[in-house]
């Protein structure tokens, strides 16, 4: 079962484009969409949102297509985003007066207790927010309507390490029923990864990949030795290849082939996210 | 049960969770029938993965440690004790060959080994 499906997914700027993505978000689980700043990240989860119309390719979210029943679709879909779509000049008592009346599954007693929670006082005004509070108000706001999918655009900018951790807690909590989805966008790899089941990498408008987190940590492998191993045929086994007088550093999406190619020549690391990243998005051969 | 994993490790953390699940098993200090948390209440306490923690399961699941059923979770085996008593053999096999090999480093023969042992022995039972 999926959450998310994308068929084939245009858009084009004039000078920057979103390249015949598709990608599935499966229910149930926890999906990181990683990618360098400019990578598409936020224009595909607007495009999810019905906030940007494609050129081409389909959406469908919960089983439904977008933007076609998008109205129906809100009902079930909660929304995080560093963008404030809300009015800067009202409260946030007034402001979730006004939103509330749009669910039919409001549920009051648990915007208050996440307002506690998050220490956001009622009689603030939206616009005096600070952005991590921001974050945190339209949290509290996605939380409370019942949503079976959290998309979350980039939730961590804003937040301190304190309260990253404590999102932890709350999105695992919210993962307790094998119902709910989460994706959310980021482009520093930060603790939220720990709890990603599935990392969607983008960069260039394109999808990298779509994996199990586990199996994308395994595959990959950094590749660190000496200038003498390498050749033309070694160096094009790399993703990207950082050479100095002192030797190289590289990644390779092949752990085991490399291994077999090295044997104890070499020094292997298991990557971060961000190593894929960076190498991934720097490509070919790093000068240093 | 206690699991601690480390994300600095370079052992992957399913492997350190089965390790430390498997150990508190192995070990008796969880017994036939003990219930096991559910898969995402494991992932949330150790903030981890839910894909973790399943891989986790079946690891286990495999090794006839746990077994698991549909709506009421997962259970420590009741597997034969005979089997058990094999899987903790190995184990200690395991550590023995680390003691030869650890011996061979600082050029102990056989029969130095047999003797310390023994001498160990002696000293545990007094003990």
């Amino acid at each position: 079962m999926n959450a998310i499906e994308i068929r084939n997914l245009s858009k084009s700027y004039p000078l920057f484009k979103v390249d015949n993505i598709s990608l599935e978000v499966k229910k149930g689980y926890i999906t990181g969409l990683i990618g360098p700043n400019g990578a598409g990240k936020s224009t595909l989860i607007k495009m999810m949102l019905g906030i940007i119309r494609p050129d081409a390719g389909q959406i469908k979210i919960l089983g439904s297509e977008m933007p076609r029943q998008g109205i129906e679709l809100k009902q079930r879909v909660g929304i995080v985003s560093d963008d404030c779509f809300y009015y800067e000049h009202l409260s946030i008592q007034d402001m979730k007066n006004v939103i509330a009346p749009f669910y039919d599954k409001w549920n009051d007693s648990k915007f208050s207790r996440y307002l506690e929670q998050f220490e956001l006082s009622p009689k603030k005004k939206i616009r005096e927010l600070s952005k991590g509070m921001k974050i945190k108000f339209a949290l509290a706001i996605a939380l409370s309507h019942g949503a079976e999918l959290l998309i979350m655009d980039e939730p961590t900018s804003g937040l301190d390490p304190v309260f990253r951790r404590e999102l932890l807690d709350l999105l695992t909590e919210v993962m307790q029923d094998e119902q709910n989805s989460i994706i959310f966008s980021t482009h520093i790899t930060t603790d939220l990864d720990r709890i990603a089941d599935y990392i969607a990498f983008v960069n260039r408008g394109k999808l990298v990949f779509n994996d199990v987190k586990d199996d994308v940590l395994e595959r990959y492998a950094i590749v660190k030795g000496g200038q003498d191993l390498l050749d033309a045929d070694i160096r094009a086994k790399f993703v990207s290849l950082r050479e100095s007088a002192v030797g190289f550093e590289g990644l390779v999406d092949d752990r085991k082939q490399a291994e077999s190619l090295f044997g104890s020549y070499a020094v292997f690391e298991t990557p971060s996210l961000e190593d894929i990243m960076y190498y991934t998005a720097k490509g070919g051969r790093i000068h240093a | 049960m206690n699991i601690i994993i480390s994300h600095a490790s370079e052992d992957p953390i399913y492997i350190q969770i089965v390790n430390q699940i498997r150990h508190s098993i192995l070990s008796g200090e969880m017994k036939a029938g003990d219930s096991l948390p559910s898969i995402r209440q494991l992932a949330k306490d150790l903030q981890v993965s839910v894909i973790t923690t399943k891989r986790v399961y079946e690891e286990l699941e495999k090794e006839k440690l746990i077994d698991s059923v549909v709506g009421k979770g997962s259970f420590v085996s009741g597997a034969n004790m005979e089997f058990i008593r094999e899987q903790r053999m190995k184990l200690l096999e395991e550590k023995m060959i680390e003691v030869i090999r650890e011996s061979r480093d600082l050029n102990m023969s056989e029969e130095d080994v047999i003797n310390h042992l023994k001498l160990l022995f002696e000293e545990e039972q007094t003990s």
